[in-house]
């Protein structure tokens, strides 16, 4: 059967392989041998690894010192732990929002149910640097929030959210929590109800089944909208550079900074090649030993 | 206590629907604002949208950013399709580990370091081949990269629950394997063909971080028009701009929302049909 697609296989598979090999995989390759270059005055601005000494010998020139620049200012570790402790309580509190609203959904009849979750899709779809744009109308220090707040008497002066870590925190669960809501849904809605009656007959609380019986059952959810909040979030430029102030320093900002603000290029391809090692790289296993799990 | 426990979920699912909603309804209505003023109501007008029309970088920025988000979109549907087609119904061929990882990557891969190593690259390519200038090749370039990740997802999922006897009982009638995926399954697939050109053309439209490192001096998609004004402050004709393509996208997105619903059922009742 499958012998008849033999002759056409390779037409279908290496057009997509060789585009994603060439534009995908190959660029951290250069990415790489950059970063163990060095600045210079000159188009593209580094060195080459391999040139031609003053005796016309081919030389090997490697520089280990964007990476031991990276260890020595402490701002890269900062940015680091930053981003990580960011994204981390982030995902807690879209989890906190987001599991109640999954519930509710998933509770509700069918005929609600796909208008909720058309409305919880919608926002994905429109832009997200408008819509960060958009946050920043509220929180502001004349925005609606503090209007609407001072005009209550609840405060006396504008709150100020803009600038500061707190508004990262708004932007990042304002931006992600879509995506929390969606795989938490189709957890609970698939949930077995007949379970939960059957705790009650046993004599078990609401609160002691949901513990016991749905929390458990919808652990896979918890996981994957975790996943899809953290990883996005931990990489993130756009909310702390617009919404952010000057602590805020994210290594996707830290990593544009240094591109285009000192058009340092060697030292912005080692931070990218060791926000891959130490970001990107415990997700991707993380990724593969779970999916495994789950065939195994 | 049940009733008080749906009460609280459903307090929590109000509020976070605010949350979401809120930025957007306050920017849409502010975009109606006389005043030039963020925080004073100046009377409704709709002078910022004929403001939109008289700027022309944002008019252009606009153009170019719908160019690259079709090409992109349209290149990544067949390159991403052709993935998804190898990974379902090739369960074994050399490369076959490195294509999945090389699929899924670029949807974890934070888009700060894919914009920095593909950059790097076009610079690379064009001292060794003079080739591609940094404009509009290279940002649909490095779009279709990201785009075809998100259609093999969704055409995977698709192609693994299509019915596979289907296509074979063509290929037993006669008809060639590629006539067989054409005429079969291709109509099974269509609605998540559908989607995810949908889905790579906003991606694409939406992009700024990818965009903002390998695009030229002479090339501005409209994402890096709107960051660089908003970096500056809040101006009001961006909230008008904002609102065009808010509803644009909305109504873009509901439209394909209703006529895939209305395709869908049309095919259960043939399916109805065919089986009486």
């Amino acid at each position: 059967m499958r012998s008849t697609w033999r002759p056409g296989r390779w037409l279908i598979i290496l057009p997509p392989f060789a585009f994603l090999l060439i534009f995908f995989l190959i660029p951290f390759a250069f990415a790489l041998k950059i970063s163990f270059a060095e600045t210079a005055a000159r188009v593209p601005p580094f060195t080459d690894l391999l040139a031609h000494g003053p005796d016309h010998h081919l030389r090997l020139a490697v520089s280990f010192g964007n990476y031991r620049y990276l260890i020595t200012d402490e701002i890269y570790g900062y940015a680091y732990l930053y981003s990580l402790r960011t994204a981390f309580f982030s995902t807690l509190i879209c989890l906190a929002l987001g599991y109640p609203m999954a519930y509710a959904i998933a509770r509700s009849s069918k005929a609600v149910q796909g208008i909720l979750l058309l409305i919880i899709i919608l926002p994905f779809w429109t832009s997200f640097l408008l819509r960060v744009y958009a946050l920043e109308g509220i929180i502001r220090d004349n925005g609606l929030l503090n209007s609407v707040l001072l005009r209550l008497g609840l405060i006396e002066h504008p709150l100020r959210i803009m600038r500061t870590s707190v508004a990262v925190y708004l932007g990042i669960i304002y931006s992600y929590l879509p995506f929390m809501v969606l795989p938490l849904f189709a957890t609970l809605e698939k949930l077995d109800r007949t379970l939960l009656e059957a705790a009650a007959d046993l004599g078990s609380p609401p609160w002691r089944a949901f513990l016991d019986v749905t929390l458990p059952l919808s652990l896979p959810g918890v996981i994957a909208g975790s996943m899809l909040v953290f990883i996005p979030a931990v990489g993130e430029f756009v909310i702390p550079s617009l919404l952010g102030g000057p602590n805020s320093l994210m290594i996707g900002r830290v990593l544009w900074d240094e591109f285009f603000g000192n058009h340092d290029w060697p030292v912005a391809s080692a931070v990218a090649i060791a926000s891959l090692v130490l970001l990107v790289g415990p997700i991707a296993l993380y990724q593969y030993y779970s999916v495994r799990q789950l065939e195994s | 206590m049940e009733r008080g426990s749906s009460a609280v979920l459903i307090s929590v699912l109000c509020c976070g629907i605010a949350l979401l909603y809120i930025p957007i309804v306050t920017l849409i209505a502010y975009s109606f604002n006389a005043s030039p003023l963020v925080n004073v109501w100046g009377g409704f007008s709709t002078a910022w949208y004929a403001e939109l029309l008289h700027n022309r970088q944002l008019l252009a920025a606009a153009l170019l950013s719908f160019e690259v988000a079709v090409t992109a979109a349209t290149a990544a549907l067949v390159l991403g399709t052709l993935a998804a087609v190898a990974l379902v119904r090739f369960t074994r061929f050399p490369g076959r580990f490195l294509l999945t990882g090389m699929v899924n990557a670029p949807l974890v891969m934070p888009e700060i370091i894919t914009g920095i190593t593909q950059l790097l690259l076009f610079v690379s390519m064009l001292q060794l081949f003079a080739w591609p200038h940094r404009g509009f090749t290279t940002i649909v370039l490095s779009h279709v990269v990201f785009c075809s990740a998100y259609v093999t997802i969704t055409v995977q999922s698709r192609l693994q629950s299509a019915d596979r006897s289907l296509e074979e009982a063509a290929m037993d009638l006669g008809a060639s394997p590629a006539r067989a995926f054409v005429d079969i399954t291709l109509p099974i697939i269509a609605p998540a063909l559908v989607s995810s050109w949908l889905l790579s053309f906003t991606l694409s439209l939406d992009d700024l971080v990818i965009s903002s490192f390998v695009s030229g001096p002479s090339a501005s998609t409209l994402p890096m028009v709107i960051y660089s004004k908003v970096k500056l402050g809040v101006s009001p004709d961006i909230n008008a701009l904002a609102s065009l393509i808010i509803a644009a996208v909305g109504a873009c997105v509901l439209a394909a929302g209703v006529m895939m619903r209305r395709a869908e059922r049309r095919r259960v009742e043939e399916i109805q049909l065919a089986q009486r």
